[in-house]
């Protein structure tokens, strides 16, 4: 909303401050100007406002000033001159308000013998002062009825509204639409009226939507002669559904939905009046004036507001100047934004107030609100700065270590936190969410490929996977620690929601997917290692290893049984089970969702329940005694059937139970070579052995050894050929 | 056939003297290494091919002798050889042969790559840690939240205006259901400050991060999806001072103590009064320039004290939020705004982009 400094002086005759400093002293009451623009010697200033929506009575140039008043102490000049003198009427023009639930005043003025005219000369119809203020504003001006009612909008932000009252059929009734009515409104479309609708009509039709358009048929013409000029208060939620069921947002609707002044109809209907009749013409009758008192009540007649200095004091705390807010200091303020105060004195607990509310100020209703408004004009920034004192202690929020660990570690590891989009399309929620149907689809998502809450990280981890990619980046390395949603209502035993059903509860799990392409990059003189499935399956390993967990398995599922998600390589992928529960799937991404991003590199994508890993105590350092003997390796090449896997290996070397293995691990893995059968791998195992107590003899590590090939015997591994290693 | 006796001696003797001899003329740690090969080498050292070709020769009874010999032959090598490494040990590390090692230390440094924090996640920690110092613990809460703590108890009623500055994402087919109970995604992380007044009687203090989401269009400087960092006091006595106090040590902490704060009158439905906060600007130091518009201000965030409305709500399950009683504020931050103005972020969508290139400047 844009104002006009030379309006505000017209309105402040005694206002002598700057515009700049106008400006600033109007910010820093919360009447905020965002920017100022020169507009030429003579001219003033033209200020482009940000007014918060609670302040609706200070949307035009009338309230500014008034607000610019309290600020200076200066007394603002009559809104509109008094109209000439109206010739008699034979009755006073009928007006009936039957909806008195919705429209608490409607004012009513005839006026007769009105040119209508374009405002194209440069005399135009209207005066020298509205015209200019047009001007400065660059607002296009349209005819004298038109710009009338805009002149009265831009001056007091109250709507107003003129009929042709040659086609008014007996008189006004504000009233509810009946089922069947339609109206043609000024924007040229045909409505069918709902029962709810409120109306202005007259005695045989609908004339206009209250408070949001007027009517197609009752339009100002250039053949219109006479004139009926409303000015009226319709209620805020009756305005807001009339103009929501017709999909119309209008100056006039944007500011009855926020509460007009209730005092403000015959002022507003005063000016558009003036303006019209300076082109020739009379009014014709008194103003019609009619009130609902209960409306009245609840707007300009409100009960008055109690008081207490105490109170204030006891919110607003100290201010820079000693004395800080006194008696003398409330009741200026209050009195200047046009409130009235009756002092109470039986209270007996200090100060207090009747106060009484302006009815331009429906956001005024309480004490905070008065307090609120002592602390604004009094200047926020004449509080002092102080802190509150503390004696509590701060507590930790479960799972934010084991949260701060996991990130640790994936960074350790060289993987970057990403943050990626909520929303997925269809097919991702289908190809990951953990059960059918379980994605939540939105009423009104951003767009139809973010149309369900992601069930899963792997979409949005595909997607900045694949930003990388497609931009040339080959070496990625992320993981997105975030949230999931499933649809979580209570469902009858049919498995699924069909799409009727209601989401009644939605719930929020706490996932991380880890998505890794290209190499290790190379860096200095180290070269690229490219990044395969145990690359993940080892950061996934060192993430669980910052837990304590009786078990940590790795296993596959055969393909015909489609427990592996959709998403991941059938053949090189796992799942990742902890004391029995699953908490994650870890792979390559399966090619036909890699051939359908157009990924040309290997992908590795990993996603882990992290609120199920957080069940989990953090695994605490239990220290292993450091021995002062000499740890002893031992190399075993040995030729394992093609049916076996390395876990069948390492469960059997784990399952000795002998104390004085320190450590095994695989050195190297070969297909083929000399002394290997066909479907026979090659494994190269290495051994430490070491005791707390003692040197190792020879004959305790013949012992050990023979142990460990009897055991790797009964699976059917034996040792290649003795010499070869 | 056997050697007499004595020619064994003059050998081991002619030997000794040798040994001793060469010894005595070593002058360089490589003339010492030398030395040692020559007689203690493994493979072609003299000691072994000596006791191979004499003890193999030997009759049984003079090995003995032999050995005895031998070994004070050995005794004395590794004797001598441990005097010259003594005597030309300073050799070894003079500047002259440590020249041979020479390294060019320009070459680039071999590092492990470690991942980078998130920009967002490395902000809301550092407001987390400056509001734990100031006695506030950590409260969250979920994504998806109900039109009630969204909104209403939050002082929003159903149908008032404010709603609308809040476009909000709603989930399909909520129509059927009771205003209140809708599922939406939260605006905003004031919600919060409710669940945590529900759950816990005052004093309450508070600070909460959390992500957003609100149907925005994006461009440069708002993304539909965002976070928050939120923090709510309540207490006896908690004024509007207490509000700027705080307020002015956090961004002070943030931005650095020659940072000053100012206060405007702002709206918000569970605050009153309310404020918005703006900072000296951080680029030109108040003067002004291109980032603070000339204003030399840089509006960062909002708060107010907490609107009595919202206490009647948090007193219908926890009747100490009595506002005649009790009072206090609440604030609530940007954290994309912060993080983008800290690091010289210009594009909003860079935090959510998993841009290797843009993640990689943070670690």
């Amino acid at each position: 909303m844009n104002i006009l400094t030379t309006w505000l002086r017209a309105l402040l005759p005694e206002l002598t401050v700057t515009d700049a400093q106008l400006g600033e002293d109007l910010t820093l009451r919360g009447i905020a100007v965002e920017g100022i623009h020169d507009l030429g010697s003579g001219n003033g200033s033209l200020f482009e406002m940000d007014i918060t929506t609670n302040r609706v009575d200070a949307m035009n140039h009338y309230g500014v000033a008034r607000e610019a008043a309290t600020i200076y102490g200066l007394t603002l000049a009559p809104g509109a001159a008094p109209l000439p003198a109206a010739h008699p009427a034979a009755a006073p023009f009928p007006v009936r308000i039957e909806a008195e639930d919705a429209c608490g005043r409607f004012t009513a003025r005839v006026l007769r013998q009105i040119k209508i005219a374009p405002t194209s000369s440069v005399n135009g119809p209207i005066s020298s002062f509205a015209s200019r203020m047009f001007t400065l504003l660059e607002q296009k001006q349209i005819s004298n009825a038109v710009d009338a009612s805009n002149f009265a909008w831009l001056a007091m932000g109250q709507p107003t509204h003129a009929f042709d009252l040659d086609k008014i059929h007996g008189g006004i009734v504000v009233r509810r639409a009946r089922k069947g009515e339609t109206l043609k409104t000024l924007d040229g479309v045909e409505r069918a009226l709902d029962p709810e609708d409120l109306i202005v009509a007259d005695h045989a039709k609908p004339l206009a939507l209250a408070g949001v358009m007027g009517g197609w048929e009752t339009m100002i013409t250039p053949a219109t002669t006479n004139v009926l000029v409303e000015a009226a208060w319709f209620d805020p939620v009756a305005v807001r559904r009339t103009a929501r069921r017709h999909g119309l947002h209008t100056d006039a609707s944007h500011r009855f939905e926020r509460g007009a002044d209730f005092a403000a109809a015959p002022l507003a209907s005063a000016i558009v009046s003036a303006l019209l009749l300076e082109n020739g013409g009379h009014c014709e009758g008194d103003l019609v004036d009619l009130q609902i008192p209960a409306i009245a009540a609840r707007t300009a007649n409100r009960p008055p507001v109690a008081l207490a200095l105490a109170q204030v004091h006891r919110l607003l705390g100290q201010t820079h100047d000693s004395e800080g807010i006194a008696t003398a200091t409330v009741e200026s303020i209050l009195s200047g934004l046009g409130c009235g105060l009756v002092p109470q004195t039986e209270s007996g607990t200090g100060e207090a107030w009747l106060v009484t509310l302006p009815s331009w100020r429906l956001d005024l209703e309480r004490e905070i609100d008065l307090i609120e408004e002592i602390a604004r004009v009094h200047g926020y920034n004449r509080f002092a700065n102080t802190l509150p004192a503390f004696s509590g202690a701060v507590a930790a929020r479960p799972g934010a270590a084991a949260e701060s660990l996991l990130r640790f570690t994936l960074r350790a590891a060289g993987v970057h936190e990403a943050i990626g989009s909520t929303f997925c399309s269809a097919d991702d929620a289908a190809l990951t969410e953990p059960q059918p149907r379980a994605a939540v689809p939105l009423e009104n998502p951003l767009s139809a490929e973010a149309g369900l809450l992601r069930p899963s990280l792997i979409p949005s981890m595909l997607a900045m996977l694949g930003g990388n990619l497609h931009r040339d980046i080959a070496d990625v390395r992320l993981f997105e620690l975030g949230t999931v949603f499933a649809d979580a209502s209570p469902r009858s035993a049919s498995a699924g929601r069909a799409a009727e059903q209601l989401i009644e509860r939605v719930e929020e799990s706490l996932s991380l997917a880890i998505g890794l392409a290209g190499s290790v990059a190379e860096d200095g003189l180290v070269a690229a290692l490219e990044l395969d499935f145990f690359h993940l399956k080892g950061i996934v390993e060192q993430l669980v290893a910052c837990f304590a967990a009786q078990s940590v398995l790795f296993d596959t599922f055969p393909s015909d049984c489609a427990l592996t998600p959709a998403w991941l390589h059938p053949f090189r992928s796992a799942r990742l089970s902890v004391n029995g529960l699953t908490l994650g799937w870890l792979g390559e991404l399966h090619p036909r969702e890699a051939a359908a991003r157009k990924f040309r590199s290997r992908v590795l994508v990993a996603e882990l329940a992290v609120d199920r890993l957080l069940t989990l105590p953090l695994r605490r350092p239990a220290l292993r005694e450091l021995s002062h003997f000499q740890p002893v390796r031992r190399d075993f090449s040995l030729l394992v059937p093609g049916r076996l896997c390395w876990a069948d290996l390492d469960r059997a070397i784990a399952a000795l139970g002998i104390p004085e293995i320190l450590d095994w691990r695989l050195r190297e893995i070969l297909a083929t070579g000399p002394g290997i059968p066909a479907d026979h791998q090659a494994l190269l195992v290495s051994i430490t052995f070491q005791a707390a107590d003692r040197t190792l003899r020879d004959d305790e590590l013949q012992a050990f050894t023979a142990a460990i090939l009897a055991a790797t015997e009964r699976l059917g591994i034996r040792l290649r050929a003795s010499g070869t290693q | 056939m056997t050697q007499p006796a004595s020619t064994t001696d003059a050998t081991f003797a002619a030997l000794e003297s040798e040994v001793r001899r060469a010894a005595a003329q070593l002058a360089s740690a490589e003339a010492v290494e030398n030395f040692r090969l020559d007689w203690l080498g493994r493979k072609q050292g003299r000691l072994k091919r000596l006791s191979e070709s004499l003890l193999a020769s030997a009759a049984i009874e003079e090995k003995k002798q032999i050995g005895q010999r031998f070994n004070a032959l050995k005794t004395l090598v590794e004797a001598e050889l441990e005097t010259a490494l003594e005597r030309t040990r300073g050799s070894l590390w003079s500047d002259q042969s440590l020249r041979r090692e020479r390294i060019d230390v320009t070459l680039p440094g071999t590092r492990r790559q470690i991942g980078a924090e998130h920009p967002i996640t490395r902000t809301m920690n550092e407001l987390v840690a400056i509001f734990a110092a100031l006695g506030y613990s950590v409260g969250v809460g979920p994504q998806v939240e109900t039109d009630y703590y969204n909104f209403e108890s939050m002082n929003f009623p159903p149908g008032h205006p404010a709603r609308d500055t809040q476009d909000t994402l709603v989930v399909a087919g909520q129509q059927r259901r009771a205003p209140r109970d809708r599922l939406l995604l939260r605006t905003h992380t004031s919600p919060v400050q409710m669940r945590t007044m529900e759950q816990q009687p005052p004093p309450v203090r508070i600070v909460i991060p959390g992500k957003v989401h609100r149907n925005d269009a994006a461009d440069a400087t708002h993304s539909p999806v965002f976070h928050q960092v939120e923090g709510l006091c309540v207490d006896k006595g908690i004024t509007f001072s207490d509000l700027k106090g705080t307020l002015d040590h956090a961004m002070k902490a943030l931005f650095g103590s020659s940072v000053r704060t100012r206060f405007f009158p702002s709206f918000f439905p569970f605050t009153e009064p309310s404020a918005d906060v703006q900072i000296s600007c951080i680029f030109c130091v108040g003067k002004g320039c291109r980032r603070c518009k000339q204003s030399g201000w840089i509006e960062l965030l909002g708060c107010g004290m907490v609107d009595p409305a919202v206490f009647a709500f948090a007193a219908e399950k926890q009747p100490a939020y009595d506002p005649r009683l009790i009072s206090g504020f609440a604030f609530g931050m940007g954290v994309e705004r912060i993080a983008m103005m800290k690091y010289g972020i210009r594009e909003i969508g860079q935090f959510y982009s998993g841009d290797m290139r843009f993640l990689e400047q943070f670690a």
